[in-house]
Order: C-alpha cells, then sequence, then structure tokens
C-alpha cells in the first residue's frame, strides 16, 4: 500500500545521486530489503515504471536483494537466521535478542551512464 | 560514515562496489535507507519536540482497536495533570478530531486522503497548525492500519499499538513489523473477555514475545477504566524519562528505529 511513496523517495535519492554524477541515464538500481521493513519488493518493482515516469530512472533495471532476518542472542551469543514472526534465538531459544538483519530498506547502488562517458564515445565515433 | 566519500565500503558490500561493469556505465555505491528524505524530517519534527520539552506518542492499530476511546479515557485521567494535545489522522472526516475537542483539549485532524499512513511531513504541517506553548504530552493517532503506519518515523518518542480482544490473539504473529516496533502495547477492550473466550491475553503475550519484545503489555478497558491506572503510570514513568533525557541532551527514537541504526552501521 505505501510502496508507491516509498518508491517515490526511491526515485528521489535516485535523481540526486545522477545529478551528483552528471548522468544522462540510469541502467541498474540495486535494492536491499528485509521482509521485517514493512515493504513488500513485489509490490515496490510494479510502482517503480510509475514512480520513475519521466525522471532519468525511467526505464532502469530494479534489482531487489532480499536480506535474511538475523538475530544475535544476549544469551549465548549465537548469530542464527529466523523467521520475521520469531524473533527468538535459533540456538537457545531466549527471546532476549538482537536483529542483526532483516529490517533493511536501502538503495545499495545505482549503474549509471555519465555525461563524460557519451562523450568520449561521440569523440571515437 | 559520509555516504559520499567511499568510507561506508566495508569487506560486507565491497562486492557491490567495486563489480564490474558494462563500457560506459558507472556504478555508485549508495546504501542509504530509502526512507531517508521522511527520516530527516522526522529528526526535524523531533528536534522540535525536544527544544519545547514535549513528549510524542505515536498510536498505532487496527481500525476500531480503541485509539480515540482510549485518548478520551486519558484525557479525562490527567487532564489536571498535564496538558495534552492531539494529532488525528484518518483518510476522511473531522470526526475524531471533533471527539477530542469536546472534552476540551485541542486536536488537530489530518485527513490523508488515500495515504494509509502519517508521514513526518504531514506531521510538520500539522505542528505548523498547532500552537504547543506549554504543551507537556502530544499524542498521534495514527491512521488505523497494521501494516504501513509501523515503517514512517514521525519524530516520536514512543510508539504505542492496541490490540483488542475482538482482533485475536495470533495478531502480533501476523503484523510482526508493526508489534516489533511498539514501546508498549495495549491490550483494549477487556470488558469484552468474559463474552469471547477464544481470545487468551496469555497466547497474545506469548506472540508478543516470539518477536524478542520486552515491550509492557497494558490490558484495560477505556470504557469501564479497568486496567486504567497501568497506563497512565506508564505514560507518567516514559514522560518523566524523556524529560531526564531531554535534560542530558539526549535524543531518544521509538526502540525499532533506534536498532534499525545501530544494525545498519554495523554490518553494511
Amino acid at each position: 500500500m505505501h510502496e508507491l511513496s516509498v518508491c517515490q523517495a526511491l526515485i528521489r535519492q535516485i535523481e540526486i545521486i545522477a545529478e551528483e554524477q552528471h548522468a544522462v541515464d540510469v541502467k541498474t538500481v540495486y535494492l536491499r530489503i528485509g521482509p521485517l521493513s514493512g515493504i513488500e519488493p513485489a509490490l515496490l518493482a510494479q510502482a517503480y515504471p510509475l514512480a520513475s515516469a519521466g525522471s532519468v530512472a525511467f526505464g532502469a533495471e530494479l534489482r531487489i536483494e532480499i536480506a535474511a532476518v538475523r538475530v544475535r542472542c544476549q544469551h549465548c551469543h549465537a548469530e542464527t537466521e529466523v523467521l520475521p514472526n520469531r524473533l527468538i534465538c535459533g540456538e537457545c531459544g531466549d527471546w532476549h535478542t538482537q536483529l542483526i538483519g532483516g529490517d533493511e530498506m536501502l538503495l545499495t547502488r545505482i549503474e549509471l551512464v555519465k555525461r563524460s562517458a557519451v562523450l568520449m564515445e561521440a569523440q571515437h565515433v | 560514515m559520509c555516504e559520499t566519500c567511499g568510507c561506508n565500503v566495508t569487506h560486507g558490500n565491497r562486492h557491490l562496489a567495486y563489480a564490474k561493469n558494462e563500457l560506459g556505465v558507472s556504478a555508485v555505491t549508495v546504501l542509504k535507507n530509502l526512507l531517508s528524505e521522511n527520516d530527516s524530517q522526522a529528526a526535524h519534527n523531533r528536534a522540535h519536540f525536544d527544544q519545547q520539552k514535549i513528549f510524542v506518542v505515536n498510536l498505532m492499530s487496527a481500525p476500531g482497536s480503541g485509539k480515540t476511546a482510549l485518548l478520551e479515557a486519558t484525557i479525562d485521567a490527567l487532564r489536571d495533570e498535564f496538558r495534552l494535545a492531539v494529532i488525528e489522522g484518518d483518510l476522511e472526516t473531522e470526526n475524531d478530531a471533533e471527539r477530542i475537542r469536546k472534552k476540551g483539549v485541542p486536536a488537530y485532524q489530518i485527513t490523508t486522503g488515500s495515504a494509509c499512513h502519517l508521514d513526518a511531513h504531514m506531521i510538520h504541517t500539522a505542528l505548523h497548525q498547532m500552537n504547543l506553548t506549554d504543551v507537556d504530552i502530544v499524542f498521534i493517532e495514527n491512521v488505523g492500519n497494521l501494516v504501513c503506519p509501523a515503517s514512517f518515523d514521525l519524530g516520536q518518542h514512543a510508539n504505542v499499538a492496541l490490540l483488542s480482544v475482538t482482533e485475536g490473539d495470533d495478531k502480533p504473529a501476523k503484523y510482526p513489523v508493526m508489534f516489533r516496533a511498539a514501546d508498549a502495547v495495549v491490550l483494549s477492550k477487556i470488558d469484552l473477555l468474559p463474552v469471547l473466550d477464544d481470545f487468551k491475553p496469555v497466547l497474545a503475550e506469548y506472540a508478543l514475545r516470539q518477536l524478542a519484545s520486552s515491550a509492557p503489555l497494558i490490558s484495560l478497558s477505556a470504557k469501564t477504566k479497568a486496567g486504567l491506572p497501568a497506563w497512565l503510570e506508564w505514560l507518567r514513568e516514559q514522560r518523566a524519562a524523556q524529560g531526564e533525557r531531554v535534560r542530558r541532551g539526549e535524543i531518544r527514537r521509538p526502540r525499532i528505529q533506534g536498532d534499525g541504526v545501530r544494525f545498519h552501521a554495523a554490518s553494511v
């Protein structure tokens, strides 16, 4: 439901970076999203063409890496992969755990074409 | 970490930062939260609140769990003790704000249209319409929704999630993102428990603990006032603790956002 507003925020970030990098096109956008971020990757991917229309990010490939839900036990110090609604230690079952992965909603990386690269190519032709 | 000079590249994400590219294509490592714009606005709101020594609580629940009824009961109990103000969020109508104003407490209604949650920018707009001079506690009643509001920091100091006994005792297992974000969980409408023998409060607490949550579970009825003193005591304690933090110059974010910040700094 709120994926469109998240996606619009993503596009604004991409636009800022593209401008800083003097980019003319964005090829690929890499995200890392965890199940506990409250964002549904499929809905975000659906919202992307709509949110990016008319921006430099339009037409870019969206690659979403799903992060595993992991907790660190404060009792036995084990780090285990767990289910999103069962965040107790996978080793000893203690509930005094700290989440160390699975709530991310990160823009990790962007691949873009810089104006300088286009100019260089034009000179070669 | 500054997100611009490359110092946020670690052994964990180096493969992302220096991957091979197709000719003419450059890669930029970003590692930025998708909602960083909202989070900056939320931090700004929080600075406003801290400057004016206001304790801010974000109330979240499914529609009809009794958020407004809890606020009405809270106002009746605390009106001589604290100066209160309320920000109401709904898709349409001024109804909830009118219920609060009838109790003599200033209320600002945000109507979101079709948006399913409040965000930090909406709260900022509301703040500029309100006179918060000498206010002690602001309650933000979020849009009734157990999904989206959990993802947006508003600038509050504490999150409270309501679970009414008409809903189902496995709600925390079904909506982990929301219940994990709660600093306190209120089990509401307990006056109905005698006729709802399929709701087991102990199972609701079990589902909550499975989320590694140490949040207190406060059972109450806003109608009969049963259990209300424990809620009022939690509010007093939290407000006092927030006052102490402001005096020490500390900034308090709700539990989850704080965890997230620590985790992202440590592992990306």
